[in-house]
């Protein structure tokens, strides 16, 4: 660890020299002594050389790039440096320790330039910054339950934030009226711009705390959809509020076609959001011939969804949430389950990187020399923050519990109402307002309600969930049975439903069910990946961890299990498990390149058929299929193998080339109308040209399973 | 028709329904209404065909079963007590009813009622276990025909494993409850009947 805090340490310290505000052009300076290189002449030679040089630099060429990694450098350490600190993040939430160290920089930075440090430029920001993040809680988003809890969710984003947004701008003007002498030229518009603001609850920031704490789902999806979808509201009132103080006059008919902007913007987020992921979904279902791209078309979708709706100045951020939702499900269907990974990983990697560099740069940017204070403002406007946001969920709560089947309890509203975080998003908005002398107390402030929001409320929510015993989440995975009957009870409530007459909400799932299994997933995705069900995904998942040794899976109730006969089922899947490890032992290539990528060798077999590997050595037993009619939809002959191809043990061993060759199959989805049982000669010759050839092409022996 | 429906229940029968099941006046008159508009037959009671005449409970794949809870034991026509008494197990369970204790007469949208509807759902012969064949015949119906014997008998299997703690390849009632003691079945069996 100390050595951590060293390297940590030596590379801070002449990194923060280095960085210069990227917004000014670039200026000849001489670091090299300080960076601890060696050379001769660290300027950029300018001077016509006597001699060949030997070393030489220029920082110029790389300064951009240069600049921006070691920023990232900056913040990933500090993360990692986080992590290993101890008992600290136990009690510290990483945000506000990464605001300290962006604190500390900017503090170094300032020291040592006279000048203030870099800030976070507002287009950077939503342009770059931003979107991972959203992106990822998009994608990850628990969909059942936040559709089943949408209505509230919506209740409180646009409501409540109407609530906060004009409560706080009145009595913030209501204050300027008070306080005539220091706060008079502040005017009613400009307080309601501020209040839109700063009545924000900010996603990142509540993020980055709720996910350390493992509240109940309801709880975070409730306060976290709302950080979300409070955006339309936000950004609509900001920019309205900004357009009015533009005008010479403000009528009624401003405020009314305000209105209606709300709706536009969020329906139109929402839009291109849906019109972008069906997209998505379209392209990942080709995309089984160029395996290595397929994630890639998930971000780049997701990101021209966001860029699009800013550009038509909708609502980004609902445009990237509806995408990701919209295409998670066919995706995850069509691409390979590495691909899967693979996004998942980016996904999280991304987002976390941009939201460490987020916090970095809120403390960074703190240091400034344009602060200007005034307490009654500062004061009073952190005072109704808090005012405003708990009475907004007091009175919201009253009224939506009577509609809800379970109610929000007190101590669920409390949390939500304290956990009201605000972040970098109001930090921007406020640097874009036009220019005018109050400007620069309105930054402070802001910068004061978050760092307080931050500090204070994310330090303290922790201990108080604990002491208010608020219901915590469930940890453990679920279990098959709990998936099987909960589906049962969806059935049986779905039934019910329509017994009854009533359109609640089983009614429309299942309408959308039907829909979905009917249109949108026969179009969308790939023909052999169709049939798939959450009971046998969530039984695979299960399958799988068991076989990791993973210790969170449930454990199987009966202790006496080893002394019971092993019944044929267990037997079975024992047989398989063994089997699966013993393939996946013997697939292991040892190399491959991107063009012939040995696709899901580990993946679930259970629908394989089992070939007679004589190199092996292993008898399997090989299931005839009886699924002929399983895919009734395509109207492709099926004989024996049909869509499931085999991997076969892919070494480049010569010996095994022969007889390993005839019982696997080698054939890819593109030769329909080969009958592609092993036993064939003709498959098998096939394979023997291709196995004389050079390795590589041997390696291409495509796995595709119908179900995963 | 909601003026006829009014008057072919009695007051009386409005408060014995009221005391057994626990809904209210209006839900029940309201229910009424909707019993007598699917009792095409007009004799004040409900047989199967009735039922499979709702368009999407012809669909559901539990659709059958849903339709013989309705029914006692060997009958074939249930009539309006029998149809409140069956719908009584999804009211949502208020907060005042929550801390009844169990020695007083259970209502019947107890957690352990409609834990018991569910099961009910499963075994058909009403041995108080669900065997493996119970399961796998409710496990198809769910989960369609894209799925092998092979592997629908493992998920059995499995879930049979996971339940049973008496080594009798059954999960029996009290297995059942004990499985399902995470899942918050007294908001998900839930149905908000309308006032």
């Amino acid at each position: 660890m100390a050595a951590l805090w060293t390297l940590l340490f030596c590379l801070v310290w002449p990194a923060c020299l280095a960085l210069t505000p990227p917004a000014e052009l670039p200026q000849p300076h001489n670091l090299p002594p300080v960076l601890g290189m060696n050379s001769s002449d660290g300027s950029p030679s300018v001077d016509v050389p006597m001699a060949l040089r030997v070393f030489s630099m220029d920082y110029h060429h790389v300064q951009a790039p240069f600049e921006i990694v070691l920023w990232i450098m900056l913040a990933s350490l500090a993360k990692l440096g986080f992590h290993w600190s101890g008992r600290v993040p136990a009690v510290v939430p990483e945000s506000c320790l990464l605001i300290m160290v962006g604190l500390l920089v900017g503090g170094v930075i300032y020291g040592v330039r006279h000048s203030a440090p870099p800030t976070l430029s507002a287009d950077a920001f939503f342009l770059f910054l931003l979107p991972p993040i959203v992106l990822d809680a998009g994608y990850f988003l628990p969909g059942r339950l936040f559709f089943e809890n949408l209505g509230t969710i919506l209740w409180y984003a646009v409501l409540g934030t109407l609530w906060n947004v004009l409560g706080i701008g009145l009595s913030l003007y209501g204050v300027c009226l008070l306080a005539q002498n220091s706060l008079g030229d502040v005017s009613l518009l400009h307080c309601l711009l501020f209040g839109s603001l700063i009545a924000a609850v900010d996603p990142v920031a509540v993020l980055s705390v709720f996910q350390e704490m493992h509240v109940n789902d309801q709880l975070h999806i409730l306060v976290f959809g709302e950080s979300l979808l409070n955006d339309a509201v936000t950004v609509v009132l900001y920019k309205l509020f900004e357009s009015f103080l533009r005008l010479p006059t403000v009528s009624g008919l401003d405020v009314l076609l305000g209105g209606c902007r709300v709706v536009v913007v969020g329906l139109g987020g929402l839009f291109v959001g849906l019109f972008f992921g069906l997209l998505a979904a379209l392209t990942s279902r080709f995309t089984s011939r160029a395996q290595v791209i397929a994630p890639l078309f998930v971000f780049l979708y997701s990101y021209l969804s966001y860029l699009t709706s800013e550009m038509l100045h909708l609502s980004g951020i609902m445009a990237i949430v509806t995408c990701a939702v919209t295409m998670k499900q066919y995706v995850e269907a069509n691409v390979s389950e590495r691909s899967n990974t693979s996004i998942q990983y980016f996904l999280k990697m991304w987002s976390s990187v941009s939201e460490t560099l987020i916090f970095i740069f809120l403390g960074v940017s703190t240091i400034q020399d344009v602060h200007m204070w005034s307490w009654p403002f500062v004061c009073s406007t952190l005072l109704l923050c808090l005012i405003w946001r708990a009475s907004g969920v007091l009175l919201l709560t009253a009224v939506v519990n009577k509609l809800r089947r379970n109610a929000v309890t007190f101590r669920d509203q409390f949390i939500i109402a304290y956990g009201g975080l605000r972040g970098a998003i109001c930090f921007s908005l406020v640097f874009l307002i036009d220019d005018f002398p109050k400007k620069r107390l309105f930054i402070t402030t802001t910068i004061v309600v978050i760092l307080f929001t931050v500090f204070v409320q994310g330090m303290t929510i922790k201990p108080l969930v604990e002491l208010l015993d608020v219901k915590r989440k469930k940890r453990a995975l679920p279990t098959v049975s709990e998936e099987i009957h909960s589906r049962l009870i969806d059935y049986l409530l779905a039934g019910i439903e329509d017994v009854v007459g009533y359109w609640g909400q089983h009614y429309w799932k299942d309408k959308f069910e039907q829909f979905n299994r009917k249109y949108l997933r026969r179009f969308l995705i790939r023909e052999d990946h169709q049939a798939r069900s959450s009971i046998l995904r969530v039984y695979q998942e299960l399958e799988r961890r068991e076989q990791r040794g993973d210790e969170e899976t449930p454990p199987l109730v009966d202790p006496r299990s080893h002394s019971r006969p092993l019944l044929p089922g267990e037997m079975d899947s024992i047989r398989r498990i063994l089997s699966r490890n013993l393939q996946s032992f013997n697939n292991k290539t040892p190399a491959y390149s991107r063009h012939t990528l040995n696709q899901d060798a580990n993946k679930d077999r259970m629908r394989k058929p089992l070939h007679r590997h004589q190199s092996l050595g292993e008898r399997y037993t090989f299931t005839q299929q009886a699924e002929d009619g399983e895919f009734s939809g395509s109207g492709r002959p099926r004989k024996g193998l049909s869509r499931s191809h085999t991997v076969c043990s892919i070494s480049p061993r010569p010996v095994f080339q022969e007889t390993s060759v005839s019982p696997a199959s080698a054939q890819t989805a593109e030769t329909p109308n080969s009958s592609s049982t092993s036993r064939e000669d003709p498959v098998s010759v096939q394979n023997q040209t291709t196995v004389g050839g050079a390795p590589r092409k041997h390696l291409s022996f495509v796995l595709e399973n119908e179900e995963k | 028709m909601g003026s006829r429906a009014s008057t072919l229940l009695r007051e009386e029968e409005i408060e014995e329904i009221k005391k057994e099941t626990g809904f209210s006046h209006s839900q029940i008159t309201r229910l009424y209404s909707r019993f007598t508009s699917l009792d095409k037959g007009e004799n004040g009671t409900l047989s199967r065909e009735d039922f499979q005449r709702i368009p999407e409970l012809a669909i559901n794949p539990l659709g059958d079963r849903i339709i013989n809870a309705f029914f006692p034991e060997g009958e074939d026509q249930v009539n309006f007590r029998g149809f409140m008494r069956t719908l009584a197990h999804f009211r949502p369970i208020e907060d005042n009813e929550k801390n009844k204790n169990a020695s007083t007469n259970e209502p019947l949208n107890s957690r352990t009622n409609k834990l018991l509807f569910a099961f009910r759902l499963y075994d058909l012969d009403r041995d108080d276990k669900i065997s493996r064949d119970e399961l796998l015949q409710v496990l198809r119906m769910m989960v369609g025909v894209n799925i092998s014997d092979e592997q629908l008998g493992s998920i059995a299997d499995r879930t049979i494993q996971e339940a049973d703690t008496n080594g009798d390849n059954s999960i029996s009632f009290n297995e059942f409850i004990k499985v399902l003691e995470k899942v918050d079945v007294e908001q998900k069996m839930s149905i908000r009947f309308l006032h």
